[in-house]
């Protein structure tokens, strides 16, 4: 019987190691896997590649992992200056790769399916083309961008089953469907544990086939 | 004031831009003033409105004791969900702007050129701290730009300018900047002005302004 269950945040963490890349969805807080983030604190990992749209506000999450020190490098789309990603950066004690945000997902996209690389035309007329590759594609400056997978995706999830077929609630969705087809272990967190068959299938919206753990949480 | 008028205030600058949005397009509203668009688009006008972070069909924000925190705008404010709306996941929510589905996107901006370039993400080119969120993919997606902008900097420097002094967004991809004072088309011929405030001549504005402009 498949049963991807978990039943605490440090089972749904165990065996994340140093270096590891994390995928970390979620739009400001909304879709973000929060107890897992917590748990990967607790966790211990270090030297981590955090792929997040943002650096974060200050007393988030995010930030706090930032502020222990435990993130070598961050992949976002924005940093505020005045947030704790911001001041880490400018004393040199974070490296920080600002990507557009449709690049972002994109990459993280491809990732997921197979795609070696992409040329898009978003910030190819930009000092984001400097020093990299682009070709003019229909008449158009194009930039080569690669994927971005992950060793670990952290999902927020509205619903799940046992085989890890999962629901979101509205934006709650944004990067999580795209993230947990990029990562080597998927680990989703759950509002809401439903009887397999439950979820009507034209209604899932992440098949388990792209979830290796899920973890129950409250709210 | 001295001159004989009342520059256009946030609301103004919206309204004026939402006036000129007609029923059935799509549109993306950045954040800042581009948001309040669409409080001023009649809701009897059906315009869909997308927002980055997966909404098709974007609604007003809803009364305090209403609000879902599962359902935000790309300014991550509290929204509603106009009936017939539906939401998509980030990489299709960009597939959208990149690929053409929008009539329209309207984004602020810290310059203008006149050949269409935008300057709205920094103001070095090598500023370590970026903020570019989806600007960049947005600004090259649509059918048509609009920019929502003071037509003068807080110390009077122009803000349309022959050339920008910031970091692009994107080269030659806005069709009309709506200000405080103007509204401006970008032609091959270079800045067009369509309307201009109640009380300013054409050469005050222009004189606000660092490129030439034409009579429309």
């Amino acid at each position: 019987m498949i049963d991807k269950f978990v039943r605490s945040t440090a089972e749904a963490l165990d065996g994340v190691p140093d270096g590891a890349t994390v995928l970390l969805a979620g739009f400001g807080d909304v879709g973000m896997a929060t107890a897992l983030l917590e748990g990967l604190i607790e966790q211990g990992a270090k030297d981590l590649v955090l792929v997040c749209n943002s650096g974060g506000r200050d007393g988030s999450a995010v930030a706090r992992l930032l502020t222990l020190g435990r993130v070598r490098k961050l992949i976002c789309s924005f940093v505020r200056a005045a947030s704790d990603a911001g001041r880490l950066l400018l004393a040199g004690r974070l490296e920080v790769e600002v990507v557009p945000q449709g690049t972002l997902a994109e990459r993280m996209r491809a990732a997921g399916a197979g795609i070696p690389a992409f040329y898009t035309p978003t910030g190819a007329d930009t000092v984001l083309a400097e020093g990299r590759e682009v070709r003019e594609i229909a008449g158009r400056p194009c930039l080569l961008e690669y994927p971005l997978a992950g060793d670990v995706a952290l999902i927020d999830a509205w619903q799940a089953d046992r085989w890890g077929n999962l629901t979101y609630r509205e934006t709650q969705r944004n990067f999580n469907p795209v993230m947990a087809m990029a990562a080597k272990l998927t680990v989703a967190q759950t509002r809401h544990v439903v009887d397999l068959g439950a979820l009507a299938p034209e209604h899932v919206m992440t098949p388990g086939i792209f979830v290796n753990r899920v973890l129950h949480v409250s709210g | 004031m001295a001159d004989g008028f009342t520059p256009l205030d946030r609301d103004g600058m919206a309204a004026r831009a939402a006036h000129d949005i007609p029923e059935g397009w799509v549109v993306n509203l950045g954040i800042g003033i581009p948001t309040e668009v669409g409080n001023f688009i009649p809701a009897d006008r059906e315009v869909i409105i997308h927002s980055e972070n997966g909404v098709i069909g974007a609604g007003p924000a809803p009364a305090p004791d209403r609000i879902n925190p599962f359902l935000v705008n790309a300014g991550t404010q509290p929204i509603t969900l106009r009936t017939g709306g539906s939401y998509v996941h980030h990489a299709d929510s960009f597939a959208i702007a990149r690929g053409g589905h929008l009539d329209l996107t309207v984004l602020g901006a810290f310059e203008v050129s006149e050949n269409g370039d935008l300057a709205n993400w920094a103001r070095a080119a090598h500023e370590p701290v970026k903020q570019i969120g989806g600007a960049m993919d947005l600004a090259i997606g649509a059918k048509r730009l609009w920019v929502i902008m003071e037509h003068t900097t807080k110390e009077g420097a122009p803000r349309l300018r022959r050339t920008c002094t910031y970091p692009l967004t994107a080269k030659g991809a806005v069709k009309r900047v709506y200000t405080n004072l103007a509204v401006l088309d970008v032609t091959p011929q270079g800045f067009v002005v369509r309307d201009i405030i109640p009380g300013l001549s054409f050469e005050s504005l222009a004189a606000r302004t660092d490129a030439p402009l034409a009579r429309a």
